[in-house]
């Protein structure tokens, strides 16, 4: 048998959450840090033994349990990269949370390793019950850091947390009961290929869509995202931004579409439509805001519309390129909070009135937020662009109309990204005690400076992390092929013209005198 | 040809050193390493372009990296030689290396100039990697790099609010154009199968007759990806209707101004035209849009430009108005000629930003002409560079002796081509050319007598008083109020010397090779040798028009502003409609205003407090909560906290669900 190195990823940080709980604040740190970075060298050799081109699931572990219930875990190229987005944003939070959390630190660590478990858990599942228990079980210790180590009003974010999240997935697990009864096995590699009776696919794909369009979040059911995002620690934030609304993503690719291909070719309108709506709302709402989580949170609502275009445009361009967006959304809004934190831990406030002329004070912050910010804007070169010029260009075929709306995301997101930037970083030091903030210190340069590194690698050579995904993803596509739909965009060859549009003949002699 | 690697390249390493080095090392390091650089980019230049001029190079393409393959949009990072882009190398590593000089002197004051140069350099790097472009997404790279460099130069001055304001208009205004662009790649890569630029150029021809799906109608395929296209190239080239963000970006230091908002960056939508020529040429919608909007643009940017006080506007009004002209030289199928506007073009007019600014120098930071006059002894050099550069805009030359300053061969040979090429579209430019030539005459001998002739009128400044300490009262008859402007330092004399031999000679020199050689272009764009002998064989009339009005424009600027200076009040007076829509831009910014932004904040605030609050938040957790609450008064002897009661219901719920699904 193989070194069952996915166990070993989720042993880890169990056992340092378990340890953290026993632990006085300043171990506990130096606990958690370690074994998330122990988790990222893991999650690097992860990678370099991942047999590109090779076997679709591979480091598979398998352990029968009880009733037909059994541990089973093994990883494809996409779930390689979701845990990798995973075990590399997790070292940053716990710097992220090194200074700000002074109360029951050696909880709040357990927390966030507990999180990790079931991040890496949820990924690598391959029984679906084990996979729902790492789903919904994610919940609870985000609930507890919103809960425990949120803001003033964090009562309020986590109810709302708990309740969108936990209605979605309650009809979830009513439709997999259903499933394991109808195809007899809770084998997601199995499950993936078997061909759901039309009829039933359609309210299955509902059951399953209520629980991922709350985690994705999809208008009309995101508004526990600001909430949670404003409530919620600064790491709070990044993890929930950066991992936990790819779950939603990452539920479609894996569940709804290869499970249901029928219910999603014939309910594609409905993600469109919502999808439509959610990029022009959110991002006018964005556009409004005072409070800078607020903002950012918007604004991934918007992008996660990207993604979920681009899956139901079942071509290989628009997975791809929602893949990508999700990667490169969960490290550009994660190092976006990042900065937020960076001066709440500073100044203790997300107005954004009360910033202003940081780039004089804090030129090396400014720096990196300005390339934060142009990453979210989907500047070319950076991690952004590859997503959504992928995922748009996926969709360019199915519908023009449907792209045309979505594009003027970038319009509007340049628009309140580059408004906020221009009301923290530019402008004259109108605040005394914002002018007075010391810039970046080493331990905040170390949780930037990964993260920056990576988003122009995604940009400039996206190829490391397609070239893994990239048999998974045309699995997919041969799956979907049956039920891709009319394309509106359908091209019909007529004669060409015999001349250029400007051609004119020669007025005397002949043409060829020149 | 490996020494493109080294020409692109090189402004991007000595950007992130000059900008990561910033403070920590004395500023002329960072000045010495941009500059070093550039120079050495403009010298490797020359020889590639020489090479080409003297038909001893063919079309190269200099593999870099991988870049993005899903599938069949498969392309990589490369870079592309040939004669077009070789004719944009030397453009932009000659102005952008003499406008790095030039800033030495310009921006000695200023404290932050690592970080000035760095974007200088940064901006010249992804002007490169545009021109280099293999496919359209690299373009769409540079496109993008270009728009984030010119976003940071226009808002160099960052703790004013009005160059803050004028760089969030500049990247989005550009942004609207992007829309287009992305829409016109994802387009052509479904109808081509690819984003390689020679291989759409060749497939082009075939398309010609077919029909595609767009937004539910059923057009022409070939004109859809065209216009789409063009719309990006409208917006970075700031072409009518998307042409707003080009004059408040005058709110950047001018050198930026000469660099990127006259020579180079807004050439970008004429150069992707260019490039893609073969491609609009199966494209006659199109191209009779390019045409249009190109001419509109030609006249209306003239007209708006004869009222402006600002010297820094007048010379923005002027390039948008001269962008008009490349692009429907380009709409009828010169594109040769809208290649060689763009050339003489990048010479005069950062030769006229250049000396614009050395005027702003010399008049302490003073824009208004309203305070000038009378400098032409003061500042005598500049005077005679700007000179150089009135001379070749307005196009003065003899069209029998085959004389003339630079912007004479390339406009005239523009309107002669227009007129040449006969169609209805082609004759509306015509006209609108000759018409914007006089107004161009009008314009900048207005700037010229304005600025360097008449009494000084110095004192009213503001920003002269506070040099001097004195009022208008206080300096009685004396109008200089004792102000002595400086000739500016030789570190951007030099500068306006090589651009004024450029300004006097490209236009002489190289007349012959860009317009009648379809070997020069070797196919690296559409030519059409017939157009260019029917432009040789039109009548006199037409060939000495745009000279005639350059008269009449220098004649009246001349009546207007030396001879009878009361004429302007009483012509504004008189006309008092027409020049306040003309000199308040036609209204274009407050109908954009009212159009877009107003709305969109509006909108904004009625999703989030009556969308997302009133009606989801209202009737979705906070009414379950509410429910919960109300029921929850009858359970209380059970429960404390409303969450765990909600909790407890749904567990009800799924163990009433899950036996009704299972039995």
């Amino acid at each position: 048998m193989e070194f069952p190195i996915l166990s070993l990823m989720l042993a880890v940080p169990l056992v340092a959450a378990i340890a953290c709980l026993f632990l006085n604040a300043g171990s506990a740190r130096m606990v958690a840090l370690f074994a998330t970075l122990f988790n990222l060298a893991l999650g690097i050799l992860l990678w370099l033994n991942y047999d590109i081109g090779g076997a679709q699931w591979q480091f598979v572990e398998r352990a029968e349990l009880f009733a037909g219930f059994s541990y089973a875990l093994g990883i494809d190229g996409i779930a390689l990269m979701l845990i990798m987005l995973s075990v590399f944003l997790m070292p940053i939070c716990i710097l992220a949370s090194w200074d700000s959390i002074t109360k029951r630190v050696g909880e709040y660590m357990a927390a966030f390793l507990l999180m990790e478990v079931l991040m890496i858990g949820v990924f690598a599942a391959q029984d679906l019950f084990l996979f729902y228990i790492f789903f919904e079980a994610g919940l609870i210790p985000m609930y507890l850091i919103i809960g425990v180590w949120g803001g003033d009003n964090r009562i309020y974010a986590s109810y709302k947390f708990f309740l969108y999240t936990l209605l979605g997935s309650v009809l979830m697990l009513i439709a997999m009961l259903w499933m394991v009864n109808e195809a007899g096995t809770t084998d997601i590699p199995t499950l993936m290929q078997y061909d759901f009776p039309v009829d039933a696919q359609l309210w299955l794909w509902l059951a399953f869509f209520a629980s991922f369009a709350v985690k994705m979040p999809m208008w009309p059911v995101h508004t526990w995202l600001p909430d949670a995002h404003v409530q919620a620690p600064t790491a709070g934030s990044v993890i929930l931004a950066g991992v936990l609304l790819k779950l939603g993503g990452y539920g479609f690719i894996r569940f709804s579409l290869p499970m249901f291909p029928d219910a999603s070719a014939d309910l594609a309108w409905l993600v469109f439509a919502l999808s439509m709506i959610a990029v022009i709302y959110t991002s006018l709402v964005a556009l409004v805001q005072e409070d800078m989580k607020k903002l950012i949170a918007y604004s991934s609502v918007a992008h996660m519309a990207i993604v979920t275009v681009g899956l139901f445009a079942f071509n290989v361009q628009g997975l791809e390129g929602a893949m990508m967006v999700m990667l490169g959304h969960g490290l550009v809004s994660g190092a976006l909070f990042l900065c937020v934190g960076v001066i709440y831990d500073r100044l203790h406030t997300r107005e954004i009135a009360r910033y202003g002329g940081l780039s004089i004070n804090m030129p090396k912050y400014a720096l990196f937020f300005l390339l934060f910010t142009m990453a979210s804007i989907g500047l070319p070169g950076t991690s952004n662009f590859v997503g959504e010029f992928l995922a748009l260009a996926g969709i360019y075929k199915v519908s023009t109309f449907v792209t045309l709306v979505c594009t003027t995301g970038i319009i509007l997101g340049a628009a309140y990204m580059l408004y906020l930037y221009r009301r923290v970083a530019f402008g004259e030091q109108v605040n005394a005690d914002a002018a007075r903030m010391p810039d970046l210190n080493a331990r905040e340069w170390a949780m930037l400076a990964p993260i920056a590194a990576a988003v122009l690698w995604m940009g400039v050579y996206p190829e490391s992390f397609l070239a893994p995904m990239r048999q998974d993803i045309a699995t997919l596509e041969a799956r979907l092929a049956s039920v891709a739909p009319e394309y509106d965009s359908a091209l019909t060859v007529g004669t060409p013209d015999e001349h250029a549009a400007n051609y004119i003949a020669a007025e005397h002699g002949s043409e060829g005198e020149h | 040809m490996q020494s493109i690697l080294v020409i692109v390249f090189l402004p991007l390493v000595a950007s992130i050193v000059a900008g990561l080095v910033n403070k920590s090392a004395p500023s002329v390091f960072a000045k010495s390493i941009t500059t070093g650089g550039l120079f050495v980019s403009c010298a490797l230049s020359w020889p590639i372009f020489l090479s080409f001029w003297s038909g001893n190079a063919e079309a190269t393409v200099v593999p870099v990296l991988t870049w993005i393959q899903s599938g069949a949009l498969s392309f990589d990072w490369a870079l592309r030689v040939d004669t077009l882009t070789a004719v944009m190398l030397v453009v932009i590593t000659t102005v952008s290396a003499l406008v790095h000089l030039y800033s030495w002197g310009y921006m000695e004051e200023d404290p932050d100039q690592p970080r000035f140069f760095a974007y200088l350099s940064l901006f010249t790097f992804a002007m490169l990697m545009l021109v280099t472009a293999d496919n359209l997404v690299q373009m769409f790279f540079g496109w993008e790099g270009v728009g984030l460099a010119s976003y940071l130069l226009i808002g160099f001055w960052f703790k004013k609010p009005s160059a803050n304001a004028a760089a969030i208009k500049a990247f989005v205004v550009n942004r609207v154009g992007d829309l287009g662009f992305m829409m016109g790649i994802f387009g052509t890569f479904w109808v081509f199968g690819t984003v390689s630029i020679p291989e759409i150029l060749e497939a082009a021809p075939g398309m010609s007759g077919a029909t595609i799906g767009f937004l539910g109608l059923r057009v022409h395929t070939m004109d859809v990806l065209c216009i789409l296209l063009f719309i990006g190239a409208m917006g970075k080239s700031a072409q009518l209707g998307l042409h707003t963000w080009l004059p408040d970006a005058m709110e950047g230091p001018t050198p930026v101004s000469a660099l990127i908002h006259a020579a180079t960056m807004v050439t970008a939508g004429v150069f992707m035209v260019c490039r893609l020529s073969p491609m609009f040429e199966t494209a006659p919608i199109a191209l009779a849009m390019v045409t249009f909007v190109g001419a509109a643009t030609c006249i209306f940017a003239a007209t708006v430009g004869t009222t402006q006080w600002d010297i820094k506007r007048v010379i923005a009004y002027s390039t948008c108005s001269q962008l008009g002209y490349m692009f429907f030289a380009a709409g009828v199928g010169a594109y040769g000629a809208a290649m060689f506007h763009l050339f003489t073009h990048a010479f005069f007019k950062a030769l006229l930003f250049l000396g614009a600014g050395s005027v702003i120098h010399a008049m302490h930071h003073e824009q208004d002409m309203k305070y000038y006059g009378g400098l032409r002894k003061h500042i005598p050099l500049t005077f005679w560079a700007m000179m150089a550069g009135t001379l070749a805009i307005t196009g003065v030359g003899i069209y029998d002796l085959h004389l003339g300053f630079a912007g004479f061969w390339s406009k005239d040979a523009i309107i002669e081509v227009a007129f040449a090429r006969g169609t209805e579209m082609a004759s509306f430019a015509f006209w609108m050319g000759v018409f914007a030539a006089l107004l161009t005459s009008f314009y900048s001998w207005r700037l010229m007598f304005l600025t360097f002739w008449g009494k000084p009128r110095w004192i009213e400044s503001e920003h002269i008083q506070h040099s001097v300490h004195k009022t208008p009262e206080e300096a009685g008859e004396d109008t200089t109020g004792g102000y002595h402007p400086h000739e500016s330092p030789l570190s951007m004399l030099i500068p306006l010397g090589v651009l004024s031999v450029g300004a006097v000679l490209a236009g002489q020199f190289f007349a012959e090779t860009f317009l009648d050689s379809a070997g020069f272009w070797a196919d690296s764009i559409y030519y059409n040798p017939n157009l260019i002998h029917a432009m040789h064989a039109v009548p006199w009339p037409v060939k000495y028009a745009a000279f005639f009005v350059m008269i009449i424009g220098l004649f009246v600027a001349w009546l207007a502003y030396i001879k009878d200076t009361s004429i302007p009040g009483k012509a504004a007076e008189q006309l008092g409609p027409i020049y306040r829509l003309l000199y308040n831009k036609w209204y274009f910014d407050e109908l954009y205003h009212y159009l877009f932004v107003v709305p969109a904040f509006w909108l904004g605030r009625q999703f989030w407090k009556l969308g997302d609050i009133g009606t989801i938040d209202r009737f979705g957790p906070n009414g379950v909560a509410w429910v919960v609450e109300k029921g929850a008064v009858g359970a209380k002897k059970f429960q404390t906290g409303y969450l765990y009661s909600y909790a407890l219901v749904m567990l009800l719920g799924l163990v009433a669900a899950v036996t009704w699904v299972l039995f």
